[in-house]
């Protein structure tokens, strides 16, 4: 076991811990930062598969741009804490809890049957410049529509967080 | 040599089920949508291994397609949980059961 594998369980350990712990958790803040514990722990598994391009975007967009958006609604709403229930009932956690588990053994064991997944990961580097380079050259369409596609999704987050039932004038927020 | 590319792939499902468990189980829809995050992030680190099992940078483009659908995702269902919760006064989604019989 040398340093790379080493460093692939550790990061493995982090990542699932902590995210067990974010599912878990009734508090909703805790759990978000749970969650960009784990998800720098992926940005460094990126960086240790050889993608550090992607790494940095997991810092920058999952857990600097989505987690900090979860923080600010979080904080923007004030859930009533009259409500004892948080999780389902066992009527509905049983079954969806073993076909959970059941999915996972299933697929756990299929990974393990295959020959092609026993093949050792030689470690490789894609610079960020080959990465564009590949991505412009055969992706280039995919690329439009994806920022059509977050283009659409900006307008369609402004629209839907306009004031429901003020005036277009009545942008101060404060219902009677 | 790293790892085995089977340990990558059961780490990504491991993470993978956390996430529909919790998109399964819990309540507050802002916990659905974490769930959700968790299965898109376990998706791209399927990716990623895969890319570099097969040496190909496929895997990588990928994974920035997944970020970009996720970022679009995620702000038009925060702006969503915001629009109902102005409505409903509540994120809890069994108090949404306005089409139940």
């Amino acid at each position: 076991m040398n340093l790379y594998a080493i460093a692939f369980y550790a990061l493995g350990a982090v990542m699932l811990v902590s995210t067990t712990i974010a599912v878990f958790q009734r508090n909703l803040i805790h759990a978000v930062v749970y969650l960009v514990i784990s998800f720098l722990a992926t940005a460094l598994l990126f960086f240790l598969l050889g993608a550090p391009f992607l790494a940095a975007l997991e810092v920058i967009i999952y857990s600097g741009a989505i987690m900090v958006l979860f923080l600010f609604i979080v904080m923007m709403i004030r859930e009533e804490r009259k409500r004892e229930v948080e999780w389902r009932r066992w009527g509905q956690w049983v079954p969806a809890f073993f076909l959970t588990l059941l999915s996972l053994v299933v697929s756990i064991a299929l990974i393990t049957r295959e020959p092609d997944a026993r093949a050792y990961l030689i470690t490789a580097v894609a610079t960020p410049a080959a990465l564009g380079n590949y991505l412009f050259q055969h992706y280039w369409l995919s690329i439009e529509i994806a920022s059509f596609l977050l283009f659409i999704a900006l307008v369609g987050a402004l629209y839907l967080g306009r004031s429901v039932d003020g005036e277009p004038g009545d942008e101060a927020g404060g219902n009677p | 040599m790293i790892v085995p590319f089977g340990h990558t792939l059961i780490l990504a499902g491991i993470l993978f089920f956390i996430g529909a468990a919790c998109a399964a189980l819990r309540r507050n829809l802002i916990m659905i949508l974490i769930g959700v995050e968790i299965m898109l992030n376990a998706a791209g680190i399927a990716f990623i291994a895969g890319s570099l099992r097969w040496n190909q940078l496929d895997g990588q483009a990928f994974v920035i397609f997944i970020m970009a659908v996720a970022a679009a995702e995620i702000s038009v269902a925060l702006a969503l949980i915001v629009y109902l919760y102005r409505r409903k006064n509540s994120v809890d989604a069994d108090r949404f059961d306005l089409l139940k019989g």
